[in-house]
């Protein structure tokens, strides 16, 4: 393995492979605290209104400093196309960011992705210059869609936000790794160490994970536990695993058996 | 009496009553927004932040101030 193995994502570097989300935390300072124990240098944000009446409520830029940890603003909550644009290009207007995570929902029960609005504005918006990375079905024909668009990475899920399944379609995933040499992140559905382990093994670049770490009962434990899988998981990609043997292989000699 | 110098307009969907000819500018320093932390839009259209000064505000104007909150 080389030395340094760095994630490159729209010709920016990156050490940490998990990106971390930054919703569903009891308070900002465990939120902040959880990030730093992930060791993530993306966190994803969402736009939202202000609290005029409440002046006082403590902004998440005061407790993640968005000059240390890359903000990649998001379009929770976004049902079309017209409403991810706009919410991304105000995001743009806070601070000049141009690298975002599009997620453009079509059901709001399985929050599953809705690809026809989801690839309609990955185009506007990479025509606009944003660096779009893309929330999206693991479906391997709508990924190179994507690609074709101009997408700076493809995100697809491994089971719905929030469900803690795991990855659901190996075999999509592994045929999205062998067509693209984008940054193929695993973004939604993770929902313990391992599923992050598994994403990595399969030859993903990175794993989102917001749910599996906020709502674990120690969220800082499983920080660490993830921070771990995504390394685990990427060495033993790196390393070539053996292969599949349905019989036994003896591990010790058998040659000078007493 | 007083009606006719103010206009109403709306604020991240609230409704609020501010003075005829209120800059946009002064209703941001008004508030106290962290104008480094948001973005501004003005009847759907984003605001550059440098030219609100010039920016008068009229009747019925929706104005959406957001910022970045936790998100996954």
């Amino acid at each position: 393995m080389k030395k340094s193995d760095l994630i490159i994502i729209a010709n920016k570097k990156f050490n940490s492979r998990l990106i971390v989300g930054t919703g569903k935390y009891k308070t900002m300072k465990q939120c902040a605290e959880a990030v730093k124990i992930s060791g993530a240098e993306i966190v994803t944000v969402a736009v939202r209104r202000v609290n005029i009446s409440d002046k006082k409520k403590p902004l998440l830029m005061d407790y993640i400093d968005p000059k240390k940890i890359t903000y990649l603003p998001n379009t929770a909550g976004c049902f079309n196309s017209r409403d991810a644009l706009r919410t991304l290009r105000l995001a743009r207007e806070i601070g000049g960011w141009k690298l975002v995570k599009l997620e453009v929902l079509g059901d709001k029960k399985s929050l599953l992705p809705e690809m026809i609005e989801t690839l309609k504005s990955t185009e506007v918006l990479t025509k606009e210059g944003f660096k779009v990375m893309v929330y999206c079905n693991d479906d391997p024909l709508m990924a190179k869609r994507l690609e074709n668009a101009g997408a700076s990475a493809i995100m697809p899920l491994a089971a719905p936000i929030g469900s803690g399944l795991g990855i659901q379609n190996k075999l999509n995933i592994k045929i999205i790794r062998e067509q693209t040499k984008l940054p193929l992140i695993i973004d939604a559905g993770i929902g313990t160490a391992s599923d992050a382990s598994i994403a990595m093994e399969l030859g993903c670049d990175g794993v989102l994970v917001n749910t599996a770490i906020a709502q674990a009962k120690n969220p800082f434990q499983m920080a660490e536990a993830m921070k771990l899988a995504v390394i685990a998981g990427r060495k033993s990609y790196l390393s070539g695993r053996i292969k599949f043997n349905i019989f036994g292989d003896p591990s010790s000699p058998s040659k000078g058996v007493i | 009496m007083k009606v006719k110098n103010k206009i109403k307009i709306q604020l991240n969907g609230k409704k609020i009553q501010i003075n005829n000819n209120e800059s946009l500018k002064k209703l941001v320093k008004r508030l106290n927004l962290p104008l480094n932390k948001v973005a501004i839009e003005l009847n759907k259209k984003i605001i550059d932040k440098k030219k609100m000064n010039i920016i008068k505000l009229n009747n019925n104007d929706i104005i959406e101030v957001v910022h970045f909150i936790g998100g996954g």
